[in-house]
């Protein structure tokens, strides 16, 4: 039989969030879905790197522990899990769960969905939507993920698997998949994925609509963030959904934490572009109908688009980095100094070279305020580079400055790190051909 | 007298690639029409100038009572290759609040 009301928890919004919500919903939230949405843009360009060096690796680094501690509720309390933690390898991903579950005694079967990676349809030669040039020119191609929909979820969750593990999905796909899965919606009704989408949207970044990334101790004050609990939606079978929170956990969900995260990282409220639908924003209505429960209606959204969002990821040198610390009288003085220093000795070597004052300017121009008078300055210093070896260099001027630059800087520390860069591109989603891994473990009780 | 957007609204920052996404939230559902009419695009992006490079459109959602500034080339070239430490310019919804109207 169908249900009328689908329960969607989101236990984590990147791949470095805190592990305990997502057990907390699993245990108390009496969930149908968990969500774990680990992948952020550049993050697979970094993890396929990973698994060229080790093709057991390039699936997300806190997986193991993230499935040590759900796996047991999860089974326990019958909810599925769907996450991107495969990252750019989901069958290891899938694997890894299996070894755990073996570990642990327990039954599990993982559906693992591959077909994001598309390296192998791209030459070099297709147009980045950022620069307007081939994507070759940016650097050698390290890898190209397509954005999935929700479409490429569905064989999974009509096998009965209890976690699904993909790659590159575009993050509402996550959730706008079990509800068409649970609904029997049509996934060519625009409307209704658009609404879909809209919920998924407000759950995707978990704890940015419970309060998280949200608080202002003057203006908006959050009561226990140190407990801080992640969202979950009930779904209804018209689209319609209630944002709220398992009970006893810190946090808030408001019309005002809601409609900051409506508004997140969307480029355009009247069509916002995923791999299902083009949903419109600004037919959407929020209403508060409890304490921490806000209730969405409206949205909706018109045909999906033809084209996918590939992310390329490419090669793009080395960055150095220096810093030093200058205190007391006129420390400003003394940190400007020490950055005219390493100006004079390294601007040629070095196509742009960045000179933060930190506690003073460091991520705003002094343009915008106009009181500062620090006590103390630590200038950062920092440059692009091809080779590591020439991106050290500016670490090891900075830290030169000891004994050859202004008095009293200490605190010196010098960074270098590979670059991996991104731009975007299209491709015909008739390209596309996601494919679907199982694997199972069945516990035999002794 | 002039108001500093602080004191009557709130705004997260997000990003895609080398653009800046502002949004702009009155307290009070009823200063909506005084953001409309005194925080034009323009005026974002004088204020920001310093920062942005590129231009800055507004969208109204009278629907939730809500401004949202989308600015191009405003994030030093993006996510992975510029050289800022607030690389997705997440502080700047804060800088946007300083603004006096």
């Amino acid at each position: 039989m169908q249900k009328n009301k689908v329960r969607i928890g989101c236990g984590a919004g990147f791949s470095g969030d805190r592990l305990e919500p997502a057990v907390v919903l699993a245990e108390k939230g009496a969930l149908d879905y968990l969500v774990l949405e680990c992948l952020a843009e550049r993050t697979i360009a970094l993890a396929q790197k990973r698994k060229a060096a080790d093709s057991m690796q390039g699936y997300d680094p806190l997986l193991e522990r993230r499935i040590e501690l759900l796996l047991p509720v999860l089974k326990q309390n019958k909810v599925r899990l769907i996450t991107n933690m495969g990252a750019a390898n989901p069958v290891a991903a899938a694997d890894e769960i299996i070894r755990i579950a073996k570990k642990q005694g327990i039954s599990v079967k993982v559906a693992a969905i591959t077909g994001d990676d598309v390296l192998e349809h791209f030459t070099g030669e297709e147009i980045a939507m950022e620069t307007g040039k081939p994507i070759s020119c940016s650097g050698q191609l390290l890898s190209a993920n397509a954005y999935l929909g929700a479409d490429a979820l569905l064989p999974a969750l009509q096998s009965d698997a209890d976690i699904i593990i993909t790659g590159r999905v575009a993050d509402p796909s996550l959730f706008v998949a079990p509800l068409v899965h649970e609904f029997g919606w049509s996934l060519d009704d625009p409307d209704i994925i658009g609404k879909a989408t809209v919920t998924g949207h407000l759950l995707e970044c978990a704890g940015q609509i419970t309060g998280g990334y949200f608080a202002d101790p003057v203006k908006k004050p959050v009561d226990n963030m140190h407990t801080l609990g992640h969202p979950f939606a009930d779904v209804y079978a018209d689209g319609s959904s209630i944002i709220g929170k398992v009970e006893g956990t810190g946090g808030s969900i408001t019309l005002a934490t809601a409609k900051e995260q409506l508004l997140y990282e969307v480029t355009d409220p009247h069509a916002y572009f995923t791999p299902d639908v083009i949903a419109d924003f600004t037919t959407v209505s929020l209403r508060q109908t409890a304490s921490d429960l806000v209730e969405m209606n409206g949205g909706g959204g018109c045909i999906k688009p033809q084209s996918l969002k590939v992310s390329i990821g490419y090669k793009a040198g080395f960055r150095g980095e220096g810093e030093i610390t200058y205190a007391g009288a006129h420390a400003l003085e003394r940190a400007k100094l020490a950055g005219k220093i390493i100006k004079q000795r390294l601007n040629d070597n070095f196509s742009a070279l960045r000179f933060d004052y930190i506690g003073h300017t460091s991520v705003h121009p002094s343009s915008l305020s106009s009181d500062y008078k620090p006590y103390e300055v630590r200038l950062r210093v920092a440059g692009n580079a091809l080779h590591e070896r020439e991106a050290a260099i500016i670490g090891e001027e900075v830290e030169a400055l000891y004994t050859n630059g202004p008095a009293g800087g200490g605190g010196v520390r010098k960074y270098t790190n590979e670059v991996i860069g991104i731009v975007s591109t299209l491709i015909d989603r008739n390209k596309i051909q996601a494919k679907i891994t199982l694997k199972e473990y069945e516990h035999q009780a002794l | 007298m002039s108001i500093r957007l602080y004191d009557i609204a709130h705004s997260r920052a997000g990003d895609k690639g080398n653009t800046l996404i502002l949004s702009l939230i009155p307290y009070e559902e009823k200063d909506y029409d005084l953001l409309c009419e005194r925080v034009t695009a323009e005026k974002v992006r004088l204020h920001l100038k310093s920062i942005l490079h590129g231009n800055v459109i507004r969208y109204e959602m009278p629907n939730i009572h809500a401004l949202q500034f989308v600015c191009s080339q405003a994030l030093s070239g993006g996510v992975t290759t510029s050289l800022v430490m607030d690389t997705h310019g997440k502080t700047l919804s804060y800088a946007l609040l300083e603004m006096e109207i």
